[in-house]
């Protein structure tokens, strides 16, 4: 029997499926599929189950109490988050943030990177059946929170890069510990390549596996590792460096693959690059004030800003109206996650059943980040 | 704005012609965001599209911002799903969110919001949220 690859609403042959929004790899996020028997002809995201109203929320704080609320869509990599809301504001305002306070951000900024990346690959290895990866990545991801931790005084939700800096300095004698971090971390990243990505097995699965143009990736709007890995070498550090991301010598990485595989070990090559900017930035950061003093209340000039930065799922964008009053007139958080979104039905058609999850969790999707 | 950065106001009806030669003369390809601004004062809602460039060496540090003033009264504008298929999702958040009818964008149900939402759009500048 032929199988049906146009989706026919009448047909009876079509059967509608939710996978999530309580499945336990979905996670708060449900995908509606149309199945012909195994194989997959259409689906659609049904995002929204924890929509909070982040931007509603921002019109009733003003500046500085805003930061804490608006690192919770993603706790993961909440320094990235704020960064470009700190950037934004900083604009508006004019300010001129101190050196060490831009090389701290830096620091904080690619060490979230590194939290958020090994939380996705080993989520990636635990959807490939590979739970030697997930053990490992939680684990050696602990160093790197604990790291975080010194310098923000939390595990995930640090709201250190506040406008106009950051929060604290960090303390003395860490540069050592965070040296030799990076150090066991480039040698355990050696091991992660043997036994998971060039494993035969995860070859097997993730290999050729919705695979994604360069051209439908622009096209898409797609953003981060999911365009780097079509190959697409487009990095806002790179090429629109803000926060003194030009004192730093790391290359962007890029795949030519657009597969599921690719877009997992894109971001194994990026931890690599982060872990260069990380030890380049701790000796080579400079002595004096982390940041300006701004009060509890700035004073924020009318005007328009659009702010970008690099986060670990891609482009976060922050587009920040004030009308010179204590709080913002309106405020859009452009997150990666809603922008590659527009990805996910575009590669989940076609396949089968068992390439979903290795699919829908290789767009590193963050159901909090786009719902806001 | 600053530098790198340019916005571009046009009317409602001439939106698409400059769409498309933003993204063709231009190469303005790649779809960043799309923002609504409810202007309650102005009795108009501002729509704003965000594109890039990946494409275009050079151009990669810019944006260009192409915003329309729409009546708050009648919200309606046309969809750029043409123009930039990355859209589709943006749109959808503008339209529940502020109450924009995009034409030519198909879906019209709620995306982020219940499904049982019956109030008004909760971006527009008159909806208080709930505790205010």
């Amino acid at each position: 029997m032929a199988i049906q690859t146009e989706y026919d609403p009448d047909s009876d042959r079509i059967m509608a499926v939710a996978f999530g929004p309580q499945h336990p790899g979905a996670g708060h996020f449900r995908i509606k599929l149309w199945l012909d028997g195994d194989y997959l002809v259409r689906s659609e995201p049904d995002p929204g189950y924890i929509h909070r109203g982040e931007e509603k929320m921002s019109e009733y704080r003003n500046y500085i109490q805003n930061v804490p609320h608006l690192e919770r869509p993603v706790i993961l990599d909440s320094s990235n988050i704020l960064f470009p809301y700190a950037l934004a504001v900083d604009e508006l305002m004019g300010n001129k943030v101190p050196d060490r306070g831009q090389y701290l951000r830096v620091i904080m900024s690619e060490i979230n990177r590194i939290i958020s990346h090994m939380y996705f690959i080993a989520i990636e290895g635990l959807f490939t059946g590979h739970t030697t990866l997930i053990t490992w990545c939680m684990g050696d991801r602990d160093f790197w929170i604990d790291l975080a931790s010194r310098i923000g005084g939390a595990r995930v939700t640090f709201a250190y890069i506040i406008p106009g800096g950051v929060r604290n300095d960090m303390p003395e004698g860490l540069t050592e510990k965070a040296l030799k971090t990076c150090d066991w971390f480039e040698k355990r990243m050696d091991e992660y390549e043997k036994i998971f990505f060039n494993n035969p097995l995860v070859l097997a699965r993730m290999e050729k596996v919705g695979v994604l143009s360069s051209e439908d990736a622009i096209r898409l709007g797609a953003v981060g590792t999911v365009l780097r890995a079509s190959g697409v070498k487009s990095d806002l550090r790179k090429d629109e460096p803000y926060s003194h991301y030009d004192d730093f010598d790391f290359d962007v990485s890029s795949l030519d693959g657009g597969d599921s595989w690719s877009r997992a070990y894109v971001a194994l090559l990026e931890m690599r690059q982060s872990v260069r900017i990380i030890r380049q930035a701790f000796k080579n950061i400079p002595p004096g004030p982390v940041r300006l003093k701004l009060g509890p209340q700035p004073r924020v000039p009318a005007g328009e800003v659009y702010a970008r930065a690099e986060a670990a799922r891609g482009e976060m964008s922050f587009y920040l109206v004030s009308d010179g009053s204590p709080r913002p007139y309106r405020l859009k958080i452009g997150s990666p996650s809603f922008k590659n979104m527009r990805v996910l039905p575009h590669l989940l058609r076609n396949v089968h059943v068992a390439d979903i999850p290795i699919i829908y969790w290789s767009l590193n999707y963050w159901p909090l980040e786009a719902d806001r | 704005m600053r530098e790198k950065r340019l916005k571009v106001t046009a009317p409602s009806a001439r939106i698409k012609e400059l769409a498309t030669l933003v993204r063709d003369e231009l190469g303005f390809d790649h779809p960043s965001a799309v923002c609504g601004v409810d202007w309650i004062a102005k009795d108009e809602i501002e729509i704003i599209y965000f594109v890039s460039s990946v494409s275009r060496t050079g151009y990669q540090d810019f944006v260009v911002a192409l915003a329309e003033r729409i009546p708050r009264g009648n919200p309606v504008a046309p969809s750029l799903i043409d123009v930039w298929t990355g859209v589709e999702y943006h749109e959808r958040e503008g339209q529940e969110m502020l109450g924009v009818n995009f034409e030519g964008n198909p879906y019209k149900g709620h995306f982020l919001l219940p499904e049982d939402w019956n109030d008004m759009p909760p971006l527009r500048k008159d909806y208080v949220s709930p505790g205010r």
